[in-house]
């Protein structure tokens, strides 16, 4: 059998799961969990063929495609449902398949007691499939079908705990927003069709020399609207925060580690149609910058462990796209950073997932406080995660965040220094909250001590918790096997990823055939950016430790500065949308409704009014006599047979 | 003498509704039974006219032709391109799922109230208007279709004014008043749109001599009947606002609302899923073939007016509290997507308006069929007295939910693929009006989105507390219309290959042809 034919495999196993989970009703909730870990478990197995056969062969022939069958064909209007495996998407569906076996897993003993499970695990399996037929569709238009199955199975997830008001309003909140991308995915579709006549991988990039700048532009701002929407990126980043609603081991598979990295890839796929329009770079460049700063001081205001990590989430992918829009000095480094912020980002947010298990779901970390004696595997783990994404040397996020951070130095002028200094700034908060993060959680009083949690006019994110009882001081204890080994496996990663990655530059030879590369011409040497980088982390966690970790964190958070404030409504961001879209959204309909009602309607009436006096005979029409109407009727055919006799006459 | 094949399709629904109809009134089960199967029978006409259809043949196949009333040169000329076969197909296909569905909605009430007319009565009718609708998509001769393009409005009228929900927030006086009133709105609108349409036909008898659309649009193309700028552009007008209304295009649609509120939810589905299409069809039969240079010169208006009924109708959506209501502004969204991807006058826009019509025929009628069987179990159409169904009806819920996505054209559903034609159609040759249509979907998100949120989820209401799941005969007519979803979502090709060459040749009708890429061009 040709390695080419198990592509279609990789998507199949994990639809397959969703249609049985979702259509096989009841009968199958006491095995649901497993048929999907099974499903998901043999898309990685599958994987791991592809990727060997992939090394077995030289770097100039590692793309594969299937072609299945033709889409739409309608003039020279082709789709084709192909796909394409080469070392970008065999990167991404190592990352998705893995990741999301871990966490389907992980998932087994976090949703034990929801008597939903079956239905979540079919969604996760359907969010799967959605997501790798993302990053092996051939065309941009089944890429598309990809994107908004991936928003689907987040909207589904998100809102998995639909009874809640808040849940199904943050997961209506993620699709619209995300449409307003998805707008800008299809307008750079059919930007790409009046300009090439295909919208295809290989034929687009091939011809982009024939395309004004202009164009290219254009399509360039196009896909990154879409990948803005995707990815959380100002200025469509509002639903991230609210999207933790959500299950947790859902925030640690698509609100952190693959869905939300789409637009990473989306833009590295693209690299041939950015390579060539600058100007839409240098707009990468700056949402990346504003988005990683955004993010990060997002997340030093939140007392919720998953929105702490929702804006920590925001601003690494800021990375990642600030890394993307350099262009061939930085699109493998901004996937090596999305490999390693997949495995620690997933398992910080897993390690939150066992925290709020054992603490009775509570999220709000001035209520937590010294769990490292209660559970100790979350606590190496989640520490070992936190060291990577702040970057402590050896780790994996020293190597690929260092990486980003080098390569904006070196793109040179005066955009390279600012870049450079935003995500040094950058770096420095991500170390400031993620101390704050692991001070208030696992080290410190113990704050949950004779107090109550999940006060009811907070009700916190997991409502599983009305299971436990609401008003009992919480027990904590480490979380199960089950769900701790996905966290060590991940932490493993965390540790060791970017060195395996960076040794010998092995990812860098690895993806360079797809995205190429170049060196840039850096003012500062490598060693200096390292030395820098080192210096703003010290400098984070020491402000950290000097504000959470020598003094005690007040239960009640204190009124804080107008920044503070800001921030933690996601620097009104919502307020904004609140005033601007709904109340004047609101305001329009309510007025086209009564503008149709009266206007619309009442004008059409009234001009046929003035034809024919209609609205007397519709007022007598009104009270129901059939024979009023059965002599217009007799009325119309009259006058037709009259008609046709005068034509005949004349 | 071949079997009068298309006669026999357009005849068998007219024969059934008469058998209906005359079924005696104490066996109501039996007509339902006969409606059910004629409409099934049909169907099976319908897909043996799909697979004697041969895409690469002649332009109109299947052909019948017979003088009918000679002194005035009126024929009973039959006959079906692509398009029409798929429309009849639609047509066939929609029909038994309104019945399955209206099973019980005419069903006497126990009270004995003589509101409601005879249940054999609201099944023949279904079958009348299906027989009629079906003859419009077959005829050639412009008289014939028009005559029935007419007719159809007589069983519409009584199933809309006669036939309504069970529960009426106003209690059953003012719901009988409203329905009157919808249906005579109905009525009069489209009436008025004949008259002016029946001035237009004389008109073009007057200047062509006969009513056979074959002969003036072969005359028309090969220049031996020519016409007057300002005769065409009238006789353009007076056909295409008869069609503008029936479809409807703004600001013309406001009989839509009321028609779909106030009917019962298959009925509704019969006006905007089966009967409205037979306006979009005309539009690309009538006006493009007989009146091309006048279609063109129409066409900037046009594309606004439809680009306007995106948007207005989606914004319309958002804002209604009734379910019905909010279903029917949806509709006249959908509805200026079918106009828009028409008058772009290319390929893509033209199979991918026709698509969008097989398309929103199925999507709507699973959304509407559903939202009538929510509604039948709580006896409300406003949205407010919904809440938490989910909980207690997770199939109901779940389906509805597809429907929605359906609405909203989430690719992998089959309507995704006729609006990005759509889309890409008008966006070749108008990029600002494809880019303010595009906008359309995000709206279509909103509303869709809203109507679930606030109906399907939060705490269960206490009304709904107790609702049942989808009954059996209730899931035999909404699986295989998602089904069907989502299998012309990803192989559109078998509609879209008997399509394609019909499309292509009312391009060459208005001697039009695609835009060049521009890379291409450059060259």
């Amino acid at each position: 059998m040709n390695a080419e034919n198990l592509i279609a495999l990789l998507i199949a196993a994990p639809l397959l799961g969703a249609a049985v989970l979702l259509l096989g009703g009841r009968r199958l909730d006491g095995v649901g969990h497993w048929i999907g870990t099974l499903l998901s478990t043999a898309s990685f197995v599958f994987g791991v063929i592809l990727f060997a056969d992939l090394l077995g062969r030289n770097a100039e022939h590692r793309t594969l495609t299937q072609h299945l069958w033709t889409w739409i064909s309608v003039g020279s209007f082709q789709a084709d449902v192909t796909f394409r495996l080469d070392q970008l998407s065999m990167t991404f569906v190592l990352l998705i398949t893995g990741v999301g076996s871990l966490i389907h897993v992980y998932s087994i003993g976090y949703m034990e007691h929801d008597e939903r499970r079956r239905r979540f695990f079919g969604y996760l399996n359907l969010f799967l499939a959605a997501m790798l037929l993302l990053v092996l569709a051939d065309n941009y238009l089944l890429l598309y079908v990809g994107w908004e199955g991936v928003g689907l199975a987040s909207y589904l997830l998100i809102g998995f705990w639909q009874h809640k008001p808040s849940a199904a309003t943050a997961a209506k909140k993620a699709f619209l927003v995300n449409r307003v991308g998805d707008m800008g995915l299809s307008i750079a579709i059919m930007l790409m069709f009046t300009t090439f006549g295909t919208f295809a991988f290989g034929p687009v990039f091939s011809h982009v020399g024939d395309a004004s700048e202009g164009k290219l532009t254009a399509i360039g701002l196009m896909l990154l609207l879409a990948a803005c929407g995707k990815s959380a990126q100002v200025p469509l980043q509002s639903w991230l925060g609210d999207a933790m609603e959500g299950p947790t081991p859902v925030s640690a598979l698509i609100h952190a580690a693959t869905m939300v990295t789409a637009g990473v890839y989306l833009i590295v796929r693209s690299g041939d149609v950015f390579n060539a329009a600058p100007d839409a770079q240098l707009v990468v460049t700056v949402v990346g910058a504003v988005t990683l700063l955004f993010g990060a001081i997002v997340g030093c205001a939140k007392d919720d462990i998953k929105k702490a990590l929702a804006g920590s989430t925001m601003s690494q992918i800021g990375y990642m796209v600030l890394a993307a829009g350099l262009g061939p000095i930085g699109y493998v480094f901004a996937i090596m950073h999305l490999v390693t912020h997949g495995f620690f980002k997933a398992g910080l947010f897993l390690g939150a997932g066992s925290v709020m298990h054992g603490m009775n779901d509570e999220v709000d970390m001035r209520k937590y406080g010294g769990l490292r004696k209660y559970m100790p595997v979350t606590f190496i783990t989640f520490g070992l995660g936190y060291l990577a994404i702040i970057g402590f040397p050896g780790l994996s996020g020293f190597f690929s965040k260092d990486k980003i951070i080098e390569a904006a130095f070196a793109k040179g002028g005066t955009e390279g220094w600012i870049l450079g200094a935003c995500a040094l700034l950058g770096a420095a908060i991500t170390a400031f909250y993620m101390t704050r993060v692991m001070l208030m959680t696992f080290f410190g009083e113990e704050r949950w001590r004779n107090q109550p949690t999940r006060s009811p006019q907070a009700p916190s994110a997991e409502p599983a918790a009305e299971h436990h009882g609401e008003h009992a001081e919480p027990h904590p204890h480490e979380s199960p096997k089950v769900m701790t080994i996905p966290m060590i496996v991940l932490a493993v990663g965390s540790v060791f990823g970017g060195a395996f990655f960076s040794i010998g530059d092995r990812f860098l030879h690895w993806l360079e055939p797809v995205t190429g590369h170049s060196e840039g011409d850096s003012p500062l040497s490598a060693a200096t950016v390292t030395g820098a980088t080192m210096v703003c982390l010290v400098i984070g966690v020491g402000i950290a430790y000097v504000q959470y970790g020598r003094r005690p964190v007040p239960a009640v958070a204190p009124r804080g500065s107008l920044l503070t404030r800001a921030a933690r409504r996601d620097l009104l961001q919502d307020d904004f949308n609140h005033v601007v879209l709904v109340r004047g959204g609101e305001h329009l309909t309510r007025s086209l409704v009564y503008v149709d009602h009266t206007l619309v309607d009442g004008v059409v009436n009234g001009t046929a009014a003035g034809f024919g006096g209609l609205s007397g005979r519709l007022r007598k029409l009104q009270n129901g006599y059939a024979r009023s109407y059965a002599v217009s009727m007799f009325g119309g055919a009259a006058l037709l047979v009259a008609a046709t006799l005068l034509m005949r006459a004349v | 003498m071949s079997f009068p094949l298309l006669t026999a399709t357009a005849a068998l629904p007219a024969v059934g509704a008469i058998a209906t109809a005359a079924v005696p009134a104490a066996r109501r089960t039996a007509a339902k039974w006969l409606a059910l199967v004629v409409s099934l029978a049909t169907l099976v006409l319908a897909v043996v006219v799909l697979v004697r259809f041969d895409p690469d043949g002649a332009r109109y196949q299947l052909t019948e032709s017979h003088p009918w009333i000679a002194d005035f040169g009126v024929r009973y000329d039959l006959g079906v391109d692509g398009i029409a076969a798929v429309l009849i197909a639609l047509t066939a296909l929609l029909i038994p799922f309104i019945v399955l569905a209206g099973w019980h909605d005419a069903d006497p009430l126990e009270t004995g109230s003589k509101r409601w007319r005879p249940t054999q009565g609201f099944f023949a009718l279904i079958l009348a208007v299906e027989a009629m609708v079906i003859i419009s998509f077959e005829s050639t001769d412009v008289f014939l279709f028009y005559i029935f393009f007419e007719a159809m409005l007589i069983p519409m009228y009584f199933l809309i004014g006669g036939f309504g929900d069970r529960a009426h927030e106003h209690g059953e006086e003012a719901a009988s008043t409203q329905r009157s009133y919808a249906a005579v709105k109905f009525l009069l609108y489209n009436l008025v749109g004949g008259l002016i349409m029946l001035a237009a036909v004389i008109g073009l008898y007057v200047v062509a001599g006969n009513f056979s659309l074959t002969e003036i649009a072969q005359a028309r193309a090969n220049g031996s009947l020519h016409m007057a700028t300002s005769t065409e552009r009238w006789l353009f007008l007076g056909f295409f606002f008869a069609f503008a209304v029936k479809a409807p295009l703004w600001p013309l649609h406001t009989w839509l609302p009321n028609a779909m509120q106030e009917s019962t939810a298959p009925v509704a589905v019969l006006i905007t899923a089966v009967v409205d299409k037979v306006g979009t069809f005309a539009m690309l039969r009538y006006c493009l073939q007989l009146f091309p240079e006048a279609s063109k010169w129409a066409t900037p208006v046009i594309l606004v007016l439809a680009v306007i009924g995106i948007i207005y109708g989606a914004l319309l959506a958002v804002g209604q509290r009734d379910i019905k209501r909010l279903v029917a502004y949806a509709s006249i969204s959908h509805f200026g997507f079918i106009i828009l991807g028409i008058f772009a006058m290319t390929s893509q826009g033209q199979s991918g308006a026709t698509l969008y019509m097989v398309n929103h025929g199925i999507s709507t009628a699973a959304l509407m069929l559903v939202a009538g069987f929510l509604i039948s179990r709580r006896g409300s159409r406003l949205i407010a007295d919904y809440g938490g169904v989910q909980k207690v009806a997770p199939v109901l819920a779940g389906t509805f939910l597809i429907g929605g996505l359906a609405t909203l054209s989430l690719p992998g559903l089959a309507p995704f693929v006729s609006e990005f034609l759509v889309l890409v159609g008008t966006f070749t040759r108008y990029p600002a009006i494809g880019i303010v249509a595009t906008f359309g979907i995000v709206l279509a998100a909103l509303y869709t989105l809203v109507l679930y949120q606030r109906t399907m989820t939060g705490p269960v209401k206490p009304e709904v507390s107790a609702m049942p799941d989808l009954r059996a005969r209730e899931l035999v007519v909404v699986a295989p219309l998602i089904v069907l979803l989502i299998f012309l979502g990803v192989y559109p090709k078998p509609v879209t290959d008997i399509v394609n060459p019909a499309v292509k040749q009312t391009m060459s009708d208005v001697h039009k042809t695609d835009p060049k890429p521009e890379a291409e061009a450059a060259k």
